[in-house]
C-alpha cells in the first residue's frame, strides 16, 4: 500500500532556533496521527510545514496525489499546492475565527471551497452546503446566519464543514478542542470520529491534551524540543512510554 | 493461533533515578484456534503485563509475540492496528469511550470501522446488549454514566460483537451477577465453538474450570530479583 | 498658465504615469501601482482619474467630465476647470465631441469610439478587499487566479435578497484572466465595457492604475442558475422619453412626487435638441 503521505527529514529554524528537526514518518490512508508536545516543541511548526503554510530549510512532504501518484509538495508549484489546499487536503485551525470568514453567511463560507474549485451552480451549492451543516449538527435554518451568531462549539463545527465539503483526503488540524468547554469537546471528538470513519479521512491532529489523541489517533508522535522523542501505537505510547520525556508528560496528567 | 515465545520485559523508570525494573523473562504461550488459556498467578505476578504486550498495548523487550501472521513485538503501528480491527479483540476491565456517545454505537463500533453497515452493525449491537441484559431505555445513554457492572458487560459486548478469531478477556466475569456471568460463559464457549483462540484472566476459579482448556501460571516467568 | 507645466504633472511623473497605463493595456484588469502624486484637491474628488487624464491629455485634445453622467456637478465643474486653467485644452460637454472623457460613476449612454479614451476614477481599485482584507493575499489571489471568492460575495446575496442585488461596482472579468471592479459604474453599464474607446482606471489613494484596451471581453461574473442582468428603473425618461437610458430618480417634493430623468446629461439634451419630448413634465406619484 503507497502511503498518503511520506514525510522525509522535514527540518525548519528560526535563526539559531530550532523550529523542528529531521522529522519523518509515513501516513497510511485512514490513518490519524496525534502529534502531542508541550508549547513550542515544534508541533505547529511541524504541521504548518506539513500543511504548506511555512516552507522547511530542508525535508520532503510527499503526497499521493490522485493525478499524479506521489509528489513532493515541497517543491511543488505554488498554485498546485494551494490547489490541493482547496481540494484534498484540509486544515482546521485551533480558533474557529482563523478558518472561517467571520463576514459571510455559514453558507458561503462552506460554498467556497466548492466555488473556487469551480462550482457555478447557486441552488447546487446551497444544497452542499445545508447537507453538510446537517452533517456537522447545526440546524439548516442557520444556513444564512454569520459565524459571529454561533457558539465556539458551532464554530468549530462549522470550521470543519467548511474544511470537508469537497471531500479531502488529509485533514490537518492544530488543537481543533481547544478552548472548548468539555461537553462540547466530546461531541466535537465524536463527531470527528464518525467522520474520519465514514469519509475514510487521513488527519494529523496537534494537540497537548493526551486524553484527546486517546480517543482519536490511532498513532502518536511525541515532539520535545523540535525532536520527535518517541512514536508508536498511541495507546502503547501512553500506557508504556520509552522515553524519559513521553514518562514525564504522561505522568504530569491531571486525574479527574 | 497465538504464540508467545521467550518475551521478557523492562520498565525504565527515567524519572525516578532511571530505575530498570524487570516484569517478566522467558514468556511462553501457546494457544491454538478453539482453545482457551487461563493466565494464572498471584495478583501482581503479570498477568495483565502479558495481555498487554500480546494486545501491543506494551513494547516487548525481546522475544516473539505471534498473532496470527504477525508478530506484535516489532510489527509497525498500522499492522497492529489492522491486527485489532479484523483479528484480536480485547475486553479490559476498564471502558474507554468517547463521552456523550450512545451505548449502542459504542458497542457496534467495531463493526462499523470494519465497514459493516450500520444498520446491521447496530441490530448485532442490539442483539447483545439484550442478552447481557441492558435494558434498552440505556441504550440512547453514554455508558460512562452506568454502573461497573453495567460498564463490564458493556465492555463484553463490544468485544464480542465481531467474531473475532482471537481474543483477550481480562476477569469477564467480575463484578458480574450469577446471571450475566452465565451469559459471559456461554459467549465465551459459543466463541471457542467457532475456532477463536482465547487468552483470559480468571479470578473466578469456577468459570476458569469450565471454559478453559489450560492453565499457564505467569509467576513462571518472573524475573529473580537479583536481575 | 505659464505656472504650471502642461496638465499640471510634471514630465517625469507623466512619463512614469504613462509606463503604468502602458502595462496595464498589456494586462487588461492587472492593477498597476504607481507613485501617485499629491493633487490640488482631496481624496475622493477623483484624484486618480485627474493623474490618469493629465498623462493622458495632449494640447489637440478635447476633454469632457462628467460626474454620475452630468457634466454641470460641482465634481465635474471643478475637474474641467482644473485642466482648462492647467492645460489649456477645448472642454465640452457633447460625449461625441471629446477625445478624452474622465468619468465618475457612468460610462455615456452614446457608443464611444476608437479615437476616444474614457478615464474612470477609483475609489476601491480592488474587487476582493471586503472579503479578504489582506492586500498580501488578495495579490496572491489574483497571481493565482483564485477567484472563487468573488463568487461567495454573489452567493451573500441571493441568499440575503433572492437575487444578486450588487447593483454597482459588478466585478467583471476582463480578457478571461483579471476579476477587475469597473468602479462604481451601474450594472447597466457594464455590458457597454466591451468597447472601441481605451479605459483607464485610476485609483489616487489607493495608487493602482488599471485598464481595459479596445474590444477587450468584459464578462460580468454570475452563476448558471442566476445570471448577469443588467437593471433600471422600468421607466421611460420623463424629458426625452428615453427607454434605453439608465435612469436617475429624482425626488420632486415633500409629498413625493417623482420623475426619473437620464442620468446622461447629455444624451438627454441631444435627445430632446432633435425633437423628443414627453408631452406633460409631470411624476408618478
Amino acid at each position: 500500500m503507497t502511503p498518503l503521505l511520506q514525510v522525509r527529514d522535514i527540518s525548519r529554524r528560526y535563526g539559531a532556533r530550532i523550529g523542528c528537526s529531521d522529522v519523518s514518518f509515513d501516513l497510511f490512508p485512514g490513518e490519524v496521527m496525534g502529534i502531542v508536545g508541550e508549547s513550542g516543541s515544534g508541533k505547529s511548526t511541524l504541521l504548518n510545514c506539513l500543511a504548506g503554510h511555512l516552507a522547511p530549510d530542508t525535508g520532503q512532504v510527499i503526497f499521493d496525489t490522485r493525478a499524479d501518484g506521489p509528489v513532493d509538495t515541497v517543491i511543488m508549484s505554488e498554485p498546485a499546492r494551494r490547489m490541493l489546499g482547496r481540494t484534498d487536503w484540509a486544515f482546521v485551525h485551533q480558533h474557529a475565527r482563523d478558518g472561517l470568514r467571520m463576514g459571510v453567511s455559514a453558507g458561503g463560507n462552506i460554498g467556497e471551497r466548492l466555488m473556487a474549485v469551480g462550482a457555478r451552480h447557486y441552488g447546487d451549492i446551497r444544497a452542499q452546503a445545508s447537507d453538510w451543516l446537517g452533517r456537522v449538527e447545526i440546524a439548516e435554518d442557520r444556513i444564512d446566519d454569520r459565524p459571529t451568531a454561533y457558539s465556539g462549539g458551532m464554530q468549530q463545527r462549522l470550521q470543519i464543514a467548511r474544511n470537508l465539503v469537497t471531500d479531502p483526503r488529509l485533514v490537518f488540524m492544530d488543537e481543533p478542542t481547544g478552548g472548548l468547554d468539555v461537553s462540547v469537546q466530546a461531541r466535537l471528538l465524536d463527531l470527528l470520529r464518525g467522520l474520519v470513519r465514514q469519509m475514510g479521512l487521513s488527519a494529523l491532529i496537534v494537540t497537548h491534551d493526551l486524553a484527546v489523541v486517546r480517543l482519536l489517533a490511532d498513532r502518536l508522535m511525541v515532539m520535545k524540543d523540535g525532536h520527535v522523542v518517541e512514536a508508536g501505537l498511541t495507546d502503547q505510547v501512553l500506557d508504556d512510554p520509552q522515553h524519559a520525556y513521553t514518562q514525564l508528560l504522561v505522568s504530569s496528567v491531571l486525574q479527574v | 493461533m497465538i504464540r508467545v515465545t521467550d518475551v521478557s520485559k523492562t520498565f525504565t523508570l527515567h524519572n525516578q533515578g532511571g530505575a530498570v525494573i524487570p516484569v517478566m523473562l522467558g514468556a511462553k504461550v501457546s494457544v491454538e484456534a478453539g482453545e482457551c488459556v487461563a493466565l494464572t498467578g498471584a495478583s501482581g505476578a503479570g498477568k495483565s503485563t502479558l495481555m498487554r504486550l500480546i494486545y501491543g498495548n506494551y513494547l516487548a523487550t525481546s522475544g516473539q509475540i505471534r498473532v496470527g501472521d504477525l508478530d506484535v513485538a516489532t510489527a509497525a503501528p498500522r499492522e497492529i492496528l489492522q491486527l485489532r480491527r479484523d483479528t484480536l479483540g480485547y475486553v479490559s476491565q476498564f471502558l474507554r469511550v468517547v463521552p456523550r456517545v450512545a451505548t449502542l454505537d459504542v458497542v457496534a463500533e467495531p463493526l462499523l470501522t470494519l465497514g459493516v453497515d450500520v444498520e446491521q452493525a447496530r441490530d448485532r449491537a442490539a442483539g447483545l446488549l439484550t442478552q447481557l441484559n441492558i435494558p434498552e431505555r440505556l441504550w440512547s445513554l453514554s455508558p460512562t454514566t452506568f454502573s461497573g457492572g453495567e460498564q463490564q458487560r458493556v465492555n463484553i459486548a463490544r468485544g464480542f460483537v465481531h467474531d473475532y478469531p482471537a481474543l483477550l478477556l481480562d476477569e469477564p466475569t467480575a463484578s458480574l451477577d450469577p446471571q450475566n456471568r452465565e451469559v459471559v460463559l456461554s459467549l465465551i464457549e459459543t466463541a471457542k465453538r467457532r475456532g477463536a483462540a482465547i487468552v483470559g484472566i480468571f479470578h473466578d476459579v469456577a468459570a476458569r474450570d469450565r471454559v478453559c482448556d489450560h492453565e499457564v501460571d505467569v509467576s513462571g516467568f518472573a524475573p529473580k530479583e537479583a536481575a | 498658465m505659464s505656472a504650471y507645466n502642461f496638465a499640471y504633472l510634471d514630465e517625469q511623473t507623466k512619463r512614469m504615469i504613462r509606463r503604468a497605463i502602458l502595462k496595464g493595456l498589456a494586462i487588461p484588469g492587472y492593477q498597476v501601482p504607481f507613485a501617485s502624486r499629491e493633487m490640488p484637491m482631496p481624496y475622493g474628488w477623483g484624484t486618480g482619474g485627474v493623474q490618469v487624464s493629465a498623462a493622458t491629455l495632449t494640447p489637440e485634445d478635447t476633454l469632457k467630465v462628467i460626474d454620475q453622467g452630468a457634466d454641470d456637478t460641482t465634481n465635474a465643474v471643478s475637474l474641467r476647470k482644473f485642466f482648462e486653467r492647467t492645460a489649456g485644452v477645448p472642454t465640452t460637454e457633447e460625449t461625441t465631441k471629446a477625445t478624452v472623457i474622465q468619468t465618475r460613476h457612468r460610462i455615456p449612454e452614446v457608443e464611444l469610439g476608437e479615437d476616444q479614451i474614457l478615464v474612470y476614477q477609483v475609489p476601491i481599485p480592488e474587487p476582493l478587499r471586503f472579503l479578504e482584507p489582506r492586500e498580501t493575499e488578495t495579490r496572491k489571489m489574483h497571481s493565482l487566479e483564485e477567484y472563487g471568492l468573488m463568487h461567495v460575495k454573489l452567493y451573500e446575496d441571493i441568499s440575503q435578497h433572492g437575487a444578486i442585488a450588487t447593483s454597482y461596482a459588478y466585478p467583471v472579468k476582463v480578457a478571461g484572466r483579471y476579476v477587475m471592479d469597473p468602479s462604481p459604474i451601474p450594472k447597466f453599464d457594464n455590458p457597454k465595457m466591451e468597447m472601441a474607446a481605451i479605459q483607464l482606471f485610476g485609483a489616487g489613494r489607493e495608487q493602482r492604475i488599471y485598464a481595459v484596451p479596445p474590444y477587450t471581453q468584459v464578462v460580468s461574473l454570475d452563476f448558471d442558475d442566476y445570471p448577469f442582468e443588467p437593471t433600471k428603473a422600468d421607466h421611460p425618461c420623463d424629458l426625452c422619453g428615453a427607454e434605453d437610458s439608465y435612469l436617475d430618480e429624482v425626488i420632486m417634493d415633500d409629498a413625493g412626487t417623482r420623475m426619473f430623468v437620464c442620468s446622461d446629461a447629455d444624451y438627454c439634451r441631444s435627445r430632446r435638441d432633435t425633437g423628443h419630448t414627453v408631452t406633460a413634465i409631470g411624476g408618478t406619484v
